[in-house]
């Protein structure tokens, strides 16, 4: 139907200081609804300045970065805040859950900071999300009466919250054994597929992980903040 | 419950004992603060009402503020005239009860007239000094507290017989007379009355107790020589704020000196007012001290926070509510710390009003108390607005962190 979710039109991101430091250089990448795209590259390579740079949590000295069709560079903090609420989730390496609140309560979070929703279906829906990832039973533990792939999958849940076009993980299964790596993994696989045709979501992830990488539908390789050919 | 304040709760309960040292500054710059106001305020209060009524509101004198003119100086039309003696006047003021009259005619207030004389106590063959006041008992009661001082008997005990004397207590205790006995009094001019002490009085200073007695106008006149004459009158303004003015217009129409309260306390007044400078300082300084108890609580908790703060930003939530969350937990923590700091100053003012002062030379008194509303609504204004300030700086400081910079940092 649309264009793509999210486009990166020549992004550059250079950090001031002596000497410059760029980190991510001239990249071009569009995503389409329905795709599972997996980020790789060696350590330090620049793949999550550049999942910052897609996800609106960083701006690009140079280029554009699209959202939905919306040109994003040019608008203040506020609106790329309120562009990341409603149409961006996000799971980083480490779980980064609020550590004084319940897995229910993170998971409402970002609704309760969009509204809409009374605090019934807010509550109804945030369970039905653990549900779905097997945390029924620890849906109101705390962080840190959970397992490392526990809360990784309650931030993948936090990210699901406000129905996002696009998912944006780095290396979700970084830390986990490789069980739950293939456990996260089916569940970031099913999110794509299981989403309507209409609205079809798509999931970029950075990861080390060649099997998880050979997974995805894409592949992107980066090497010194460049696209490369992606090694066999 | 909105978003804010629950995520400010979950923080401020998360962190008890942060939040009760915070609590527990506030409440006690707030408590410490409202009593000292109570205590200075009251004191203050006590003092001024003391002098109030310790001297009669306005005193009318026959003193003059210059020389009263020569007859000459009207007589001849001379640039100065020397050399002249001082006419010889009779002291006292003439006409009381008609000067009285016309002040009263105004509404000036209560007027009273008294007699000041001296005299010689004689009783069982030993003589004592005291000072012998003649007082009108129908008027006096409304100028003074003597009518409320009398022990054993009333004032108007002064009526029941020909020549009736109330002695103070302490003057009673020491010549060893008793209500019913009878005294010599010798005046000034030689003149000895004979006189039954129909009461006691105590005023509660016992320099006063020791050395005064009343008796009718009539006879401290007898004593002093000074028939149809009185010393003074004595006016009580119905605001005792007023008494300066109604003194000089009373001035004005007698001639006689008309000295109000506040004139002949000219220098405890202004003392007055530096001692309620000094406690307007030592009152805000420990508000200050105060809030920067709370400035430092609430900085250290957004500062511990700075990675959920990254979390809420990089989720989406707008920098303004993460902003006011810890303005809210400021406030969380101002509002408890006020409350508690009300139920504290509160119950410091009255242990204080509880401690009991003995002095030889008054009567025991308690600490003077001021409960006022006002201190109260002040001192938990002042930590309030300083705790929401504490939480905002550092909140906005916190809030303007660039998220990516936090996650970058911690991964
Ligand atoms: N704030 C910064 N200032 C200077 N250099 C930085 C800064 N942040 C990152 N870099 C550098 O930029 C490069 C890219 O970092 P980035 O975190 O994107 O790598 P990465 O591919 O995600 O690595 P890893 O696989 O180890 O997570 C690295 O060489 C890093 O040292
Ligand atoms: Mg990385």
């Amino acid at each position: 139907m649309s264009g793509p979710l999210i486009e990166a039109r020549g992004i550059t991101r250079v950090i001031d200081g002596k000497p410059p430091t760029t980190l991510v250089a001239d990249i071009d990448f569009a995503m389409t609804p329905g795709e599972f795209v997996a980020i790789t590259g060696p350590s330090g390579s620049g793949k999550s300045s550049l999942l910052y740079l897609l996800g609106l949590l960083d701006t690009p000295t140079k280029g554009e970065v699209l959202v939905n069709g919306v040109a994003t560079c040019g608008l203040n903090e506020e609106a790329r805040a309120s562009m990341r609420l409603s149409q961006l989730g996000f799971v980083f390496q480490f779980h980064f859950l609020l550590p004084e609140f319940s897995a229910m309560e993170n998971v409402m979070l970002p609704m309760r900071a969009l509204g809409g929703r009374s605090e019934a279906q807010m509550q109804k829906r945030a369970f039905e999300i653990l549900e779905s990832l097997g945390l029924a039973d620890h849906a109101f533990k705390r962080p840190d009466q959970m397992s490392g792939g526990q809360r990784q999958r309650v931030a993948i849940a936090r990210s699901l919250a406000n129905d996002p076009l696009v998912i944006l993980a780095d290396e979700p299964t970084g830390n986990l054994d490789t069980h739950s790596s293939a456990q996260v993994l089916a569940i970031m696989r099913g999110i794509v597929d299981s989403s309507r045709e209409s609205d079809r979501k798509a999931i970029v992830i950075v990861t080390h992980d060649l099997d998880l990488a050979a997974k995805a539908d894409r592949r992107v390789h980066i090497v010194d903040g460049k696209i490369a050919a992606t090694p066999e | 419950m909105n978003l804010t304040f629950s995520i400010a709760l979950t923080h401020v309960r998360a962190r008890v004992r942060q939040t009760i040292v915070g609590i527990v500054g506030v409440a006690t710059g707030v408590g410490f603060s409202v009593m000292m106001a109570a205590l200075m305020e009251g004191s203050q209060n006590d003092f001024i009402t003391q002098l109030v009524d310790a001297l009669p509101h306005i005193s009318v004198t026959d003193q003059r503020r210059e020389p009263p003119r020569q007859p000459s100086e009207d007589a001849y039309d001379a640039a100065e005239i020397r050399g002249l003696s001082t006419p010889v006047t009779r002291p006292g003021i003439k006409n009381p009860y008609a000067i009285i009259a016309s002040i009263e005619a105004w509404g000036a207030g209560a007027v009273a007239p008294s007699v000041q004389s001296k005299a010689v106590l004689r009783f069982a063959g030993r003589d004592t000094a005291a000072s012998v006041i003649g007082v009108d008992p129908r008027l006096e009661i409304y100028v003074s507290k003597l009518g409320t001082q009398i022990i054993s008997g009333s004032l108007d005990d002064l009526y029941k017989t020909s020549n009736a004397i109330i002695l103070g207590d302490g003057l009673a205790r020491k010549i060893g007379a008793r209500v019913g006995n009878s005294v010599a009094l010798v005046g000034g001019v030689g003149r000895t009355v004979s006189a039954n002490v129909v009461a006691l009085s105590h005023s509660g200073v016992n320099q006063i107790d020791e050395s005064q007695s009343y008796t009718l106008i009539k006879t401290a006149q007898i004593l002093a020589g000074q028939t149809g004459l009185v010393n003074e009158i004595r006016i009580k303004t119905p605001n005792a704020m007023d008494a300066r003015e109604i003194a000089m217009r009373v001035e004005a129409e007698t001639g006689y000196k008309a000295l109000s309260w506040l004139e002949a306390n000219e220098d405890l007044m202004s003392a007055l007012q530096i001692r309620n400078f000094i406690m307007y300082a030592v009152v805000s300084a420990i508000l200050l001290v105060a809030s920067f108890g709370t400035y430092n609580i609430i900085s250290t908790i957004t500062h511990e926070k700075t990675r959920d703060i990254a979390i809420m930003k990089s989720i989406g939530l707008p920098a303004k509510l993460v902003r006011r969350i810890f303005v809210v937990e400021g406030l969380v923590i101002g509002v408890l710390g006020v409350l508690i700091g009300w139920a504290l100053g509160l119950a410091m003012s009255w242990g204080m009003a509880q401690v009991e002062f003995k002095s030889p030379f008054m009567d025991a008194t308690r600490l003077p108390i001021l409960y006022a509303p006002l201190h109260y609504a002040i001192a938990g204004g002042v930590a309030l607005l300083a705790s929401a300030v504490a939480g905002y700086f550092p909140a906005r400081k916190a809030a303007s962190l660039m998220p990516v910079d936090i996650i970058r940092g911690a991964s």
